[in-house]
């Protein structure tokens, strides 16, 4: 591990002002907010992460769940994953955010990390972890090890010939499919960036992932108001039944009246170089009785771009099945 | 029964002692060569930290992360260090009452917190129930990711999780044992669950 300075932050405003003085908020930053640290301290082990200043964020007074005044939930960015999974309002309102975070990592894992963190959680891909390889996220113009390599988990959707890194949170696809907006407090003021627009292609610059700027610090995540009348699910497939990342995952969201689907929301996690939200399934299912046949109908929309590599191609059935599966589950 | 319990006990007591001394001399090697600062001239920091009740005081590299602090300065070596990527759990301690991997929280991070080890849990007199079950049922085999499991096992009881045996095994996954001890594992935790 490289040396750093250690500070703690007393407030929002100190952490944002230690932030500012970085080139970028993105890998390779010299300046880094550490909450849980379950990302980033596996990767400063790893010498992939190396920033000279590390500045401690847990005191800030952002680990609350509230109710807002339209019925929705504001979430502090220090919310523990294990908190927000048990807490008894997203249990019951979102049942998909809660089962996904308990889907993600383990229980020490979940009792650490946070909110904020796992919004900016790194990629699993074996090559963005190894400093001896090339890897154009990590090192931008390296070049990718894993289009030609070890790409078996890596995703099929949104990559491009520079990178085909999937996105590993589960937390991430349930927010997805919730429409999160994410709060952004930096340099020039608050901002609101919904979460289809927080994560970022990797087109010719897989190193950039969010739209995080220099100083930026999550300080919350937005959930609407519970649709009415909709149930969600997540559901993740995976090598073992426990502690691993998704291989294929799917959150959704459903309702139906008067036998047709009234209301959908698709995203799909492990296949994809982001939390994958997918417009072509939640339109094959509008309107369409709620059974086997528009399910799997969905699933093949969903799927349809996806650009499998040599290893990995088994995940675009893997992902329709997920699909297909979940979207039965949440409208049983 | 008395008699044959003391003995496993006092066997388990130095088959332990024997474990930890070996693996965390040869550990310990490693570690400092890996987390030792270079001859830079960077700063150690003073950090206090909870552990057990006592307060410590410590002068550290700030890159020193809470399970080196314990074994490596503490020289509490019943926390085990397995993969030191928050994989395997031999690591797990308790942050005020809440389990968590050691291996990924750095000792600065921990300050001001209270930290529960395994020898604060119990010792060889006065076992902790989880341990005295543990020893009951045979839940290891070398030994090595038992404190790990104990930890974990303890602060799982005190969580939101169902009763059955599935709930068990998931609320567990975060500790592997190489050695396969899970069966009598969870027949140590249903027994204090259900004392």
């Amino acid at each position: 591990m490289e040396p750093f300075t250690f500070s703690r932050a007393a407030d929002p405003a100190e952490a944002i002002r230690a932030g500012t003085a970085a080139s970028t908020a993105q890998q390779g930053a010299e300046v880094r907010f550490v909450a849980g640290g379950t990302t980033l301290i596996d990767l400063m082990k790893l010498d992939v992460e190396t920033p000279r200043r590390v500045v401690d964020i847990n005191h800030l007074p952002l680990a609350k769940v509230e109710r807002t005044s339209d019925g929705g939930l504001k979430i502090g960015a220090l919310v523990r994953n294990s908190d927000l999974a048990n807490n008894a309002e997203v249990k019951r309102d979102y049942a998909v955010l809660s089962q996904a975070l308990l889907s993600g990592a383990s229980s020490q894992l979940r009792n650490m990390a946070t909110t904020g963190g796992n919004l900016l959680q790194r990629t699993r891909c074996v090559y963005f972890r190894d400093t001896a390889t090339a890897c154009n996220k990590r090192e931008p113009g390296s070049g990718c090890s894993a289009i030609h390599g070890f790409n078996r988990n890596l995703a099929v959707l949104g990559t491009s010939d520079h990178c085909i890194a999937s996105n590993p949170s589960d937390m991430n696809v349930a927010l997805t499919a919730l429409e999160a907006t994410i709060v952004i407090r930096g340099a020039h003021g608050e901002r609101n960036v919904p979460i289809g627009d927080f994560f970022l292609l990797p087109g010719n610059t897989p190193d950039r992932e969010t739209v995080m700027e220099p100083g930026d610090l999550i300080t919350h995540v937005l959930l609407p108001p519970p649709h009415r009348g909709a149930r969600s699910h997540y559901l993740k497939l995976r090598d073992r039944a426990s502690y691993e990342f998704a291989l294929a995952s799917a959150a959704v969201v459903l309702a139906s009246e008067g036998g047709a689907i009234r209301h959908a929301r698709v995203a799909l996690g492990g296949v994809g170089t982001r939390p994958w939200r997918s417009p072509e399934a939640e339109a094959a299912l509008l309107g369409r009785p709620a059974e086997r046949a528009t399910f799997a109908a969905a699933a093949d929309a969903a799927l349809r771009s996806a650009k499998p590599c040599s290893q990995n191609g088994f995940k675009i059935e893997l992902a329709k099945r997920c699909l297909a599966s979940a979207l039965s589950t949440a409208a049983a | 029964m008395t008699g044959n319990r003391l003995t496993r006990r006092d066997m388990l007591t130095v088959a332990a002692a024997g474990t930890g001394a070996l693996v965390g001399g040869s550990l310990s090697t490693t570690a400092a060569s890996a987390a030792e600062p270079a001859a830079t001239g960077q700063g150690l920091m003073d950090i206090s930290l909870r552990v057990n009740g006592a307060e410590h005081r410590l002068s550290l590299d700030p890159r020193t992360t809470l399970l080196d602090a314990l074994r490596e300065h503490l020289r509490l070596t019943g926390t085990k260090k397995g993969c030191d990527h928050g994989q395997c759990g031999a690591c797990t301690v308790h942050i005020d009452g809440r389990r968590v991997n050691s291996c990924l929280t750095l000792a600065a991070v921990a300050e001001g917190a209270d930290i529960t080890t395994i020898e604060g849990l119990g010792d060889p007199d006065r076992l902790h129930p989880m341990q005295q079950a543990f020893l009951e049922h045979d839940g290891y085999q070398c030994g090595y990711c038992t404190s790990g499991q104990i930890m974990s096992a303890v602060a799982m009881l005190k969580e939101p999780w169902g009763g059955s045996d599935a709930d068990i095994k998931e609320a567990m996954s975060g500790n592997i044992c190489r050695c396969g001890a899970y069966k009598n594992i969870l027949a140590a935790i249903r027994q204090v669950r259900s004392a």
